[in-house]
């Protein structure tokens, strides 16, 4: 795994650009352990002053400094993309490993499971869930509610590469050696399916900032943790955009975007290192 | 392989698992509340202008009946599946007392008509020029189709969709920011209605396909990177069939098969998509409608629209389930 | 004589890979040359791994990357027209294929495609060389597959839902139903038990005999060869080492090679099973100087290790790449 990783990172463009872009944004999010100001500290500084030398990125109307604001909105942000993801692998390991090695009776229920996950529209769900909160709501809460919902889609993949794995002579040769099943899959059969971990953790960080970006716009979670979501809500609060005040609104956007597109070319490029016959680029010169 | 009928009544299984389970949920998470809903709903909705009283009993009664908070746990769970299966779930408090199913029905048309075009346009373009692109591997021109869609793909649709406000509503203001229609007009079935609705429908639209098309490319560039290396391609091309009938009848139409089931499973996520855009460009629809109700504190609505859209996403799936044996002669067991 | 079919000379082709910067070349046909005749069944044998397929896909024109072809030619004569298949346009190309040259691909399980009709695809394929309105031409098909002991409805099927044996011979169908005069066949009848096998390689051969075609029958199985081809010629890691008659071959090995797979045939009334040639078969990656077949060569010297052997032909046709080649009684021996 670490060799590939080196390898990818030496040889594949993507997975470079990737990394390098996802390698900024981490650095700024690192840089909020250094903030002047605690996160929620308003008015510290003169409202609404365009990015100059003083304020990097300008301030909002409510008084905070942007630059140092959005490093820890960033920081958030991230943090609850690990926290979902890693949530969600373990039980999407679990399912999908189980699963894919046992296969008969239990695999068909888990996967109907499975794909009755991925079928349900979370949006409403996670709204409803809010909307019974309300100011309970918390980043950990929602955290925890999304990676239970959210583990499907990967599931799947895990389980159809444990149920190539199943038959396999090392499967066979542990089986007779008297290993647990618990003993196979994270002894044996984990380390395969860790590349495919890898690609999904990618979109399943993804996934999960998207979403959180949505409800914070609309002030369905903790307004008062500042995440990029959150940010941006508090600027159409004070309608930024109306009233010019453009930086608000553009680098959040900015880091945002540039945080999807850096986990997406790792995902990306991931995957076509998994699947060698679509490297194979038959028809290029 | 399976047979037809096994193959339609396994769907139809999942169907009712889908909705039994996604109702589950509802009821769990409305009961994870520890705060009293119904006297913290009925006070949120009567906060902004004067009810009368045997209004709030009404709201209260059917409040707690969708709470599911008289009885027994059991009865709760009961009485919450009746009014659920019913379709009832009692009036609106934000806009009392219209029933929630009829305005859930009235904005159910717009959102299922922005999903429908919008996920269509997206899905035959996106795999028309994947396939392509993966069929003409050395095409510059569809690379850089492919690196447009893609950068645009991995951003929330709620970005996409702000962004474009921003460029269209204040860069180069000539489309329809907000609304369904235009403001003057009368809901009729005329040119300058069904115009009005396609010019107001362009940025939702264009906002959920500029984030879908990306995946469809993708998913079926890397499909028919595989299937150009079947057998069957193989021999085609070996037998001096057409170019363009190995493309079309070899190649895109096996690759197809797996982009149906795909489009089956992402209608979710389509959905959710499509729920904060409207909500963006203020469309009348369920999105708008769910966003709105949250804010009046209107449970009943936020209960309905999340019901109907379990059940009318589950529908859908239904639907493109059924429809899959036609394009995949062995339907097969997935 | 007459003219051949099928000219090769000298073909090179190799893969070439670069992975991760480290570049591969598999030397899969190297210095290939043979001929065939009109009507003539010429059989191609060798272990697995051999470059078999390598080498009827570079005949074929069936180029591929990594595939490369570096060196040689490979002429078809068709009713008195000369064409060098790797120097004609791809629309030459596809005007020839079918109509003149036909090719069951090895592993023929998947060549059919899963989502299209039988009839469609025989359309896809012959249509346009028969030259006959729809129906006409279905009734030809028909026919066809009734040669072949295949039912019209087949035409109708979808290739999952026929037998392996029934897809094989609609796939034997397709490749003949155009009555093209040359015929390359890669292991047609491997997968197929061996009740099906017989009845199949029946069915090629009664085609090829109605059909006057000439066949590049390739298969590792030595007993198919002994009943089918007219010629034989024997792989060895991307060479040929020795071609005859199949009557002679059989008779009279001469390459150390031919002589150990051909004795590798099980008799009635062996005692002890056969034994294994002792090595493995060369990486093609690295193919070791000299005679490829040195390490594995009982009566290798170091001739052998230093020069590659060329083919030799002797007044009978019979052609040997061997420094050492068994004469008749020494063959007789070592078997
Ligand atoms: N696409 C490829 N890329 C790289 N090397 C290849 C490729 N295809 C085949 N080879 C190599 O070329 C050599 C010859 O393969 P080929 O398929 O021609 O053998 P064969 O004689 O037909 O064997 P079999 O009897 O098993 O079909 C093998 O060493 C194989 O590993
Ligand atoms: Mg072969």
């Amino acid at each position: 795994m670490g060799r590939t990783l080196l390898d990818l990172l030496r040889f594949n463009r993507q997975f470079a650009s990737g990394a390098a872009l996802l390698l900024i944004v981490a650095a700024y999010a690192c840089l909020s352990f250094f903030s002047p100001y605690a996160p929620n500290d308003t008015y510290v500084a003169p409202p609404d002053v365009p990015p100059d030398w003083t304020y990097l990125m300008g301030t909002t109307s409510r008084g905070q400094d942007l630059f140092w604001l959005l490093s820890f909105a960033i920081r958030n942000t991230l943090a609850f993309g690990l926290a979902v993801a890693v949530l969600s692998r373990l039980l999407a390991l679990a399912i999908g490993l189980v699963a894919g090695y046992s296969g008969g009776l239990l695999d068909r229920a888990l996967m109907s499971l499975n794909d009755t996950f991925i079928v349900i529209p979370l949006f409403p769900i996670l709204v409803l869930f809010y909307f019974v909160m309300r100011d309970r709501m918390s980043w950990g809460l929602l955290a925890l509610m999304m990676a239970c919902l959210g583990w499907a889609y990967d599931a799947r993949l895990i389980r159809s590469v444990a149920m190539s794995l199943r038959h396999r002579e090392f499967t066979e040769t542990g089986i007779f050696s008297g290993m647990s099943m618990r003993q196979i899959l994270v002894e044996e059969h984990l380390p395969y399916v860790l590349p495919i971990v890898f690609s999904t953790t990618m979109n399943n960080i993804n996934w999960s900032i998207g979403l959180e970006v949505t409800l914070s716009v609309l002030g369905f979670t903790d307004i008062n943790t500042p995440t990029i979501g959150v940010l941006l809500y508090w600027a159409n609060q004070h309608t930024a955009l109306v009233s010019g005040i453009w930086w608000w609104i553009f680098f959040p956007v900015l880091l945002v975007v540039m945080t999807f597109i850096g986990l997406f070319l790792l995902a990306v490029s991931m995957n076509e290192y998994i699947d060698p016959r679509s490297r194979l680029g038959r028809r290029a010169p | 392989m399976k047979t037809y009928p096994t193959y339609i009544l396994t769907r139809l299984g999942q169907f009712v698992l889908v909705v039994f389970i996604g109702i589950n949920i509802a009821f769990i998470v409305t009961h994870s509340t520890p705060i009293d809903p119904v006297e913290q709903s009925i006070a949120a909705a009567t906060q902004y202008g004067s009810t009368s009283p045997e209004a709030i009993a009404l709201m209260r009664q059917s409040l707690k009946e969708l709470y599911g908070l008289q009885g027994g746990l059991a009865d709760q769970y009961f009485a919450f599946w009746r009014r659920i299966l019913l379709g009832d779930f009692g009036p609106s408090l934000s806009a009392f007392p219209t029933p929630v199913s009829v305005l859930v029905g009235r904005a159910l048309p717009w959102t299922a008509g922005l999903l429908l075009s919008s996920t269509l346009l997206t899905w035959v373009l996106g795999n028309l020029l994947g396939g392509l692109a993966g069929y003409y591997r050395q095409s510059r021109a569809l690379r850089f189709a492919g690196i447009l869609a893609m950068a645009f793909h991995p951003i929330p649709y709620y970005v996409v969709a702000f962004v474009l406000l921003i460029v269209f509503g204040y860069l180069w203001p000539i489309l329809p920011l907000s609304g369904g229609y235009g403001m003057n007009m009368t809901r009729a079935l005329s040119w300058g209605f069904i115009g009005s609705v396609a010019l107001h429908s362009i940025l939702p639209v264009l906002s959920l396909a500029l984030v879908g098309l990306g995946g469809w490319f993708m998913g079926m560039r890397s499909l028919v990177s595989n299937i150009v290396t079947e057998d069957y391609v193989a021999y085609a091309e070996l037998g001096g069939v057409k170019r363009s009938r190995i493309l079309a009848s070899y190649v895109m139409r096996n690759a197809l098969v797996p982009q149906v089931t795909g489009l089956a499973m992402s209608l979710g996520a389509i959905f959710n998509g499509a729920i904060i855009t409207e909500q963006v460009f203020g469309y009348p629809g369920v999105g708008t409608l769910l966003v709105s109700a949250v804010y009046a504190g209107d449970y009943s609505l936020v209960l309905g629209i999340t019901t109907v859209s379990i059940v009318a996403v589950s529908l859908a799936v239904l639907l493109i389930d059924l429809c899959y044996p036609l394009i995949d002669p062995r339907v097969r067991a997935r | 004589m007459t003219s051949p079919v099928l000219a090769v000379s000298d073909l090179r082709a190799y893969y070439r890979t670069s992975a991760f910067g480290v570049q591969r070349e598999v030397r899969a046909v190297d210095d290939v040359s043979l001929a065939i005749q009109p009507g003539e069944i010429y059989g191609l044998a060798g272990e697995s791994s051999s470059g078999k397929t390598t080498l009827i896909k570079t005949i074929a024109n069936a180029i591929q990357p990594p595939l490369q072809v570096l060196a040689g030619s490979v002429l078809f004569d068709f009713a008195g027209q000369r064409f060098d298949i790797h120097a004609l346009r791809p629309r030459e190309l596809a005007a020839i294929r079918w109509k003149h040259l036909s090719y069951i691909m090895q592993g023929s399980m998947n060549v059919l495609n899963p989502v299209r009709r039988v009839r469609q695809t025989f359309v896809d394929f012959a249509f346009r060389h028969i030259g006959r309105p729809l129906p006409e031409f279905l009734d030809v098909v028909r026919q066809h597959l009734q040669r072949l002991h295949l039912e019209p409805q087949v035409l109708e099927a979808y290739p999952h839902q026929l037998s392996g044996g029934m897809r094989q011979r609609v796939t034997i169908a397709l490749a003949t139903v155009c009555r093209p005069q040359f015929i390359i066949a890669d292991e047609p009848t491997t997968a197929l038990d061996v009740v099906v096998q017989k009845g199949v390689l029946g069915m090629i051969h009664e085609v090829q005999r109605a059909l006057g075609s000439s066949i590049l029958f390739v298969t590792h199985d030595m007993a198919v060869h002994a009943n089918l081809s007219d010629r034989l010629g024997i792989m060895y890691a991307g060479r040929i080492v020795e071609e005859g008659r199949t009557a002679d071959v059989f008779r009279a090995p001469r390459h150390p090679y031919t002589t150990h797979l051909i004795g590798s045939l099980p008799h009635l009334g062996d005692a002890a099973p056969k034994q294994g040639l002792p090595g493995a078969p060369p990486n093609l990656a690295d193919p070791p100087p000299g005679c490829r077949f040195h390490p594995r060569c009982p009566r290798a010297s170091d001739l052998c290790r230093r020069d590659v052997p060329a083919l030799e032909t002797d007044a009978s046709g019979h052609r040997v790449a061997c420094f050492h080649p068994a004469t008749e009684s020494v063959a007789e021996s070592i078997s």
